[in-house]
């Protein structure tokens, strides 16, 4: 079979509706149900569960007390990109996981669409709610303008500090922008939301500026009081097997990218036959959104079991409903290019797990493929750190940092997915943002 | 920001939202908390004559619920503090010194003797704190032994304590009344008349909570008796407004401060006390049914208010809404509303027809084309805004305010002009129009 990589496969409105909000804006009575059922706990666990501890019951109750910006206030003051993270987060692996109505009636309260809510109401007024302290005279370099550089810039911002961000991209945003399902983010909400944060002044945004190539550490380690880096993941995992040059065969990554910043969602290539490999939230995007395209059959094969996928059994439910085959317990081993010389088939060894530890069980099956989406991880590219003066320790490839997100160099702060043990979501790399801030803020003023 | 700032009667704290005496401000290390909390002052819980008093060993409280457990009311058959006095009157001292901008006013309930009063208020005096409250209103327990309730419900006693408390302290006298009693302006004139600087209302309502069905008793009970408590917590809120508003519209008491309390849950309830006169507001049940860091939202929630409103200061609104409490007279008859179904909205459970067919004015049609669907005949219509009562959804049933043509249920023309019941052609004491 001829391989069959185009786009055009649905009308640009069956494109429309497929890509339609995940989760529409909750109308004022649905808001006013939701939030009634929240019990104002003590010591909430769903505030200790948020990696940026929003005061949840607090911002739930203002939603209740009909003061929709007073509670934007409330989540935005600890989360700056509440806004996004009210989209993106794994929620039912996070706040409202623990929600103690979960436990009550395996029925948490909606704490994410509240909060988009809130913030979705605030956001409409278009009235920056926080004032930057008196100038402080410092000046701050910012690597990144994805969740993790965004969010230090703006917590900098709001102690008095001037910022400069450094962004190799032509847009800010990164994952935000690039990274997430289209569905997720509808309405171009991360440039609104970008264009938001950074309406708090104080924050230059310059961007095609890229680490070790437009500009080096050692000159921002120079020019600026402190630097924060907020680098992300440049690289991708190979799969490290035969026919992976394959025409077909794409980084699911660039795959979600191009997806995110095409005019018309309807003309992405997509293959007839799509596989996906890997079990995360990445290869989860891509599995969903190449159905919505139009792809006839998508499988997503897993090495290990379903409980054993960084993505939540929410977003294994949404794949398989929206028509995506996930295969656990095998592993590829082959691409097969057809008579046109591009990808066509793919071959896996079934696996099992044994004391721990994945074996072959020898048996194998092929799947038609003429499209196969690589998501089996990013890794972390050190080499913009080469500096002739900076030194930055390392960790498990990834920058070494500690929970006050400094660096081995004292006037260099890390967070997000550059930094080791991150934990490659779009809230957590918010917190590192907003704690390095604080961190760089205190170094700075001797507070 | 809003500033939300208080002084009432000189006594200044940084937000109008006080504890009201009750056992979260029995102690010392409750009322540190709340002020670590954010709360602007507290009324200490009521103190009395030592020997000091002696509270049950069972149930205190009873609530009301909604089906999800939803605490709507509650009442209590505490007494006033049961430690001793000297303990109470050393922490009072202490916590006003270590939070000298928050107001401490303390409860006062001892016998109807001046000697009583004589005696106990220069103790209050040297502790430092800025007022007191007299506790005319317990309606349990206190009561029958001649205090609390008992005094609040005889103008003459509550006009005697006043005069004599400020005849004896320099401290301000806030004068606290019981909802127990038929016309609350009787015992408000009275304090006045004593010279109290202010009153505070109201305090809890006689009540029992239910009937335990299996032994028959009152529930809560203890050792299978039960008695009736003081009734407190949202339900309770639009009983104290009313009685606010009273005070605050009597022309005899019109200008007497007015410290709230009833049911105040959230900032709006608060602003909602304070538009109708109050300067401060006291908060008991919201703090004991959450917690104290129910605070910060009422503290967010008045100051983003105001924000939105304009306004800078508390004292800017404090009082707006009492012009606009009337008598029933005055009430402007050729005012006519029609109920409007907004159908986008509707989500058709029927029950605005239900009540109006079996218990109001047969006014909304059930059906159109074979279909379900609800739609106000204003033939038929009154505009008794029951409709949006029932209604489950926030504003899907509205009140049309008809400014001409002409009232299909009465067939009048709509009239434009004021016109109320003291000028009306069916009053026979109607009064001659100008």
């Amino acid at each position: 079979m001829p391989s069959d990589i185009r786009g055009d496969r649905l009308s640009p409105a069956e494109v429309e509706s497929n890509f339609a909000d995940l989760h529409p804006l909750l109308s004022k009575h649905e808001a006013y149900v939701e939030a009634d059922r929240c019990y104002f706990c003590h010591d909430a666990p769903c505030v200790t569960a948020c990696p940026t501890g929003i005061d949840i019951p607090l911002f739930i109750r203002q939603i209740l007390t009909d003061n929709p910006s007073g509670s934007a206030k409330t989540i935005l003051g600890a989360n700056i990109l509440g806004g996004m993270c009210a989209r993106v987060c794994p929620t039912e692996t996070l706040c409202e996981q623990v929600c103690v109505r979960e436990t009550a009636e395996q029925k948490p309260v909606r704490i994410g669409e509240l909060q988009r809510y809130a913030t979705d109401h605030l956001m409409a007024a278009g009235v920056h709610p926080f004032e930057r302290a008196a100038p402080t005279g410092k000046k701050v370099a910012v690597v990144g303008a994805g969740p993790a550089g965004v969010s230090c810039a703006h917590r900098l911002s709001m102690h008095g500090h001037d910022v400069t961000i450094y962004e190799a991209k032509s847009k800010g945003g990164g994952l935000n922008e690039y990274g997430i399902a289209a569905y997720k983010a509808v309405d171009e909400f991360a440039r609104r939301e970008l264009d938001f944060v950074l309406s708090i002044g104080g924050i230059e945004l310059k961007t095609g500026m890229a680490l070790g190539r437009d500009v080096s550490l050692d000159a921002l380690v120079g020019d600026y009081d402190a630097v924060f880096l907020g680098l992300g993941l440049g690289a991708t995992n190979g799969l490290g097997i035969a026919g992976e040059q394959l025409e077909g065969v794409v980084d699911a990554v660039d795959f979600i990218e191009d997806l995110r910043q095409a005019p018309a969602l309807e003309k992405v290539a997509v293959g007839r036959r799509v596989v996906v490999i890997g079990g995360g939230m990445t290869a989860i995007d891509a599995a969903v959104q190449s159905k919505l395209l139009g792809a006839e059959e998508v499988t997503l094969v897993y090495r290990r079991g379903a409980d054993r996928m960084n993505a939540s059994a929410y977003e294994q439910s949404l794949a398989k409903e929206k028509g995506v085959v996930l295969r656990h317990w095998a592993r590829p081993e082959k691409i097969e290019a057809g008579s046109d010389g591009k990808a066509a088939a793919i071959s896996f060894m079934k696996t099992r797990e044994e004391g721990g530890k994945l074996v072959d069980t020898g048996e194998q099956y092929e799947l038609q493929a003429d499209m196969v989406l690589k998501a089996i991880g990013q890794a972390f590219t050190p080499a913009p750190l080469k500096g002739a003066n900076t030194e930055i320790a390392l960790e498990g490839g990834r920058i070494k940092a500690g929970a006050d997100r400094r660096t081995s160099h004292p006037k260099i702060w890390a967070g997000g997915d550059a930094v080791a043990g991150g934990e490659d979501l779009t809230v957590a790399a918010v917190e590192d943002g907003k704690q390095a801030a604080l961190s760089i803020h205190a170094a700075l003023t001797g507070a | 920001m809003a500033n939300l700032q208080t002084n009432f009667l000189g006594i200044k704290s940084p937000n109008p939202f006080w504890l009201a005496s009750a056992p979260p401000t029995d102690r010392e290390v409750n009322v540190t908390r709340a002020f670590k909390a954010g709360w602007g002052g507290v009324v200490w819980k009521t103190l009395g004559e030592d020997p000091h008093i002696v509270n049950v060993n069972g149930p205190r409280y009873g609530a009301v619920h909604s089906n999800d457990r939803r605490l709507i009311g509650l009442n209590n058959i505490e007494l006033i503090t049961d430690r001793p006095l000297e303990v109470n009157l050393r922490e009072i001292k202490a916590v006003k010194k270590a939070w000298p901008d928050r107001a401490i006013v303390v409860s006062l309930m001892v016998p109807c003797e001046e000697q009583a009063w004589k005696k106990i208020l220069p103790l209050v005096e040297e502790t430092g704190a800025d007022g007191i409250e007299l506790n005319f209103g317990c309606p349990h327990g206190m009561s029958e032994r001649g205090m609390g309730a008992a005094v609040g419900q005889v103008p003459e006693y509550v006009e005697m304590v006043a005069r004599w408390c400020k005849q004896n302290t320099r401290m301000p006298v806030i004068v606290k009344l019981t909802p127990n009693i038929t016309d609350v302006r009787q015992p408000a004139r009275a304090a006045k008349n004593g010279g109290a600087d202010a009153v505070s209302l109201i305090n809890t309502i006689n009540s029992v909570m239910g009937v335990d069905l299996d032994i028959m008793a009152p529930s809560p009970h203890i050792d299978g008796k039960g008695t009736h408590g003081g009734y407190c917590g949202p339900a309770v809120k639009p009983i104290a407004l009313s009685m606010v508003s009273e005070i605050a519209r009597d022309p005899e008491t019109k200008d007497l401060p007015i410290s709230a309390i009833g049911g105040i849950t959230t900032w709006r309830d608060a602003a909602e006390f304070m538009a109708m006169g109050a300067g401060t507001v006291q908060v008991c049940t919201a703090a004991m049914t959450y917690g104290f860091k129910i605070v910060e939202e009422m503290k967010s929630g008045l100051s983003d208010w105001m924000d939105e409103k304009g306004y800078t200061s508390v004292d800017q609104f404090v009082g707006r809404a009492v012009p606009n409490v009337t008598d029933w007279q005055y009430l402007n008859l050729n005012y006519v509303v029609k109920a409007r179904i907004d159908q986008e909205s509707c989500i058709k459970c029927g029950r605005c027809h239900i009540v109006c067919e079996d218990t109001s004015h047969q006014a909304i049609w059930a059906e159109k084309d074979g279909q379900r669907h609800f739609e106000v005949n204003d033939a038929e219509c009154v505009g008794c805004n029951l409709c949006v009562s029932v209604c489950p959804v926030e504003d899907c049933i509205t009140m049309e305010h008809l400014t001409d043509g002409v009232d299909q249920r009465t067939g009048q023309k709509i009239n434009p002009d004021y016109g109320n019941w003291t000028t009306h052609p069916n009053n026979p004491m109607r009064v001659a129009a100008e």
